[in-house]
């Protein structure tokens, strides 16, 4: 035992925190902090090769799905709604609603994900091809990784949900992965506008 | 600047707002070119930093436990000092305020770091000196007769009175500070600061204690 837990009656001593930041908003702003850091050194990579190298983006004989993936991005964003639909519904005390909010979340998300394998496998360009190839699946396979964390919360929290875990003054279970849900969203957003559109 | 994901509810609203910030720009970069795109980003792209700058932290509300909890014959007094609390000008206000009462005194000594060092959480160091600083104040409020606890607190004085009005309802606070112009308290406003932040009466007692130390020789 250290001589500092001595000092405290063989206990570890109270940890010393100040209310200038509670701990919750603390943890989600350094968690955003380090995903800005994350997904910003890969956009650093994307504008370096399109704008500093100045190649065509995309590529002669590359050919991006820019209509699958907008009805895939209709997918996510129609998920972020059901999610809050949801947490709305349990704040209310409607079970059902937060079932069947839950329930199409997690549906609309694997539908997302599905697309997107399907779409890796027809789009005619691999990784090692070249460096749009590169940061076309970095960038992509970054966020579908994001998708399928937030995936596992959800069926996580979906099975919670059948379980009764959740009342309208305890759910933080849905809170949490919700407000991930919502960000990989409007990452997904970013990266839809950047890579295909414009 | 607000975090926008503080709960789902502002992280779907965060959502929706992306959602029409890139909606107009690739409308106006499809409809009628690059440039106007790249215009329509330069516009939100500034009305977003000025309205998120505009609209700044909102003030933190006093909590319920800061006022006072004191029983009728008690007076609960918080210090808040840094190396000043030993000073005789300091012992008599305590004493002259706790008269006729039965004194709840707390002496909180915030725990004084370098900036660098305050931002890579370095303040094992700030702590241990504060708490010596403490231990010697108590000492000679004790040989003064005056019974007081102590504490560290919060680099930031004004942190670490919020701190411990949080947790010891005070009926009033005395803020003891060295004279005007060798007092980074006073430069930095500490009392003004305090007092527009607190409902609990603050008195403000200067301690000079290098003519305090000129008066024992």
């Amino acid at each position: 035992m250290s001589a500092h837990a001595e000092a405290h009656g063989g206990h570890p001593p109270v940890a010393h925190q100040s209310s200038r930041v509670d701990a919750p908003t603390l943890g989600m702003l350094l968690f955003i902090a380090s995903e800005i850091m994350l997904f910003g050194s890969f956009f650093t990579a994307y504008f370096f090769v399109r704008v500093v190298n100045g190649i065509d983006w995309p590529p002669a004989g590359s050919h991006l799905p820019v209509f699958v993936a907008g009805v895939n991005t209709c997918v996510l964003v129609t998920s972020s709604f059901t999610i809050h639909w949801a947490l709305q519904s349990i704040k209310r005390g409607n079970h059902a609603g937060l079932k069947a909010g839950l329930l199409l979340t997690v549906c609309l998300g694997l539908v997302f994900l599905l697309t997107q394998v399907r779409e890796y496998s027809r789009i005619g360009f691999a990784p090692h091809d070249n460096s749009f190839g590169t940061i076309f699946y970095g960038l992509t396979g970054l966020h579908g990784a994001h998708v399928f964390v937030g995936l596992c919360l959800l069926s996580m929290a979906t099975i919670r949900a059948f379980r009764g875990h959740f009342s309208p003054d305890h759910h933080h279970g849905v809170e949490i992965p919700g407000i991930y849900w919502h960000f990989v969203d409007v990452m997904w957003i970013v990266v839809y506008t950047t890579i295909y559109i414009l | 600047m607000v975090n926008p994901f503080r709960s789902e509810s502002e992280a779907y609203r965060f959502l929706l707002l992306t959602i029409g910030y890139f909606a107009a720009i690739v409308l106006a970069a499809v409809v009628i070119g690059r440039w106007a795109g790249l215009a329509v980003f330069l516009v939100l792209t500034l009305a977003a930093v000025y309205l998120a700058v505009r609209r700044g932290t909102p003030e933190p509300r006093a909590p319920e436990t800061m006022r006072s909890r004191s029983a009728e014959n008690e007076r609960r007094i918080l210090v808040i000092a840094n190396e000043t609390v030993g000073g005789v000008v300091l012992r008599e206000e305590i004493k002259r305020r706790s008269e006729g009462y039965t004194e709840d005194v707390l002496v909180v000594c915030p725990a004084l770091n370098a900036p660098l060092r305050h931002w890579v959480s370095d303040e094992d160091g700030a702590r241990e000196a504060a708490q010596a600083r403490l231990d010697a104040s108590l000492a000679r409020l004790a040989e003064a007769g005056i019974d007081a606890r102590g504490e560290v607190g919060d680099g930031d004085p004004l942190q670490a009175m919020e701190d411990a009005l949080r947790t010891f309802g005070a009926d009033e606070v005395i803020i003891s500070t060295h004279p005007e112009g060798r007092s980074h308290w006073l430069e930095r406003g500490v009392v003004s600061g305090a007092r527009e932040r607190f409902t609990v009466p603050i008195t403000h007692v200067v301690t000079d204690l290098e003519a305090e130390r000129e008066e024992v020789r």
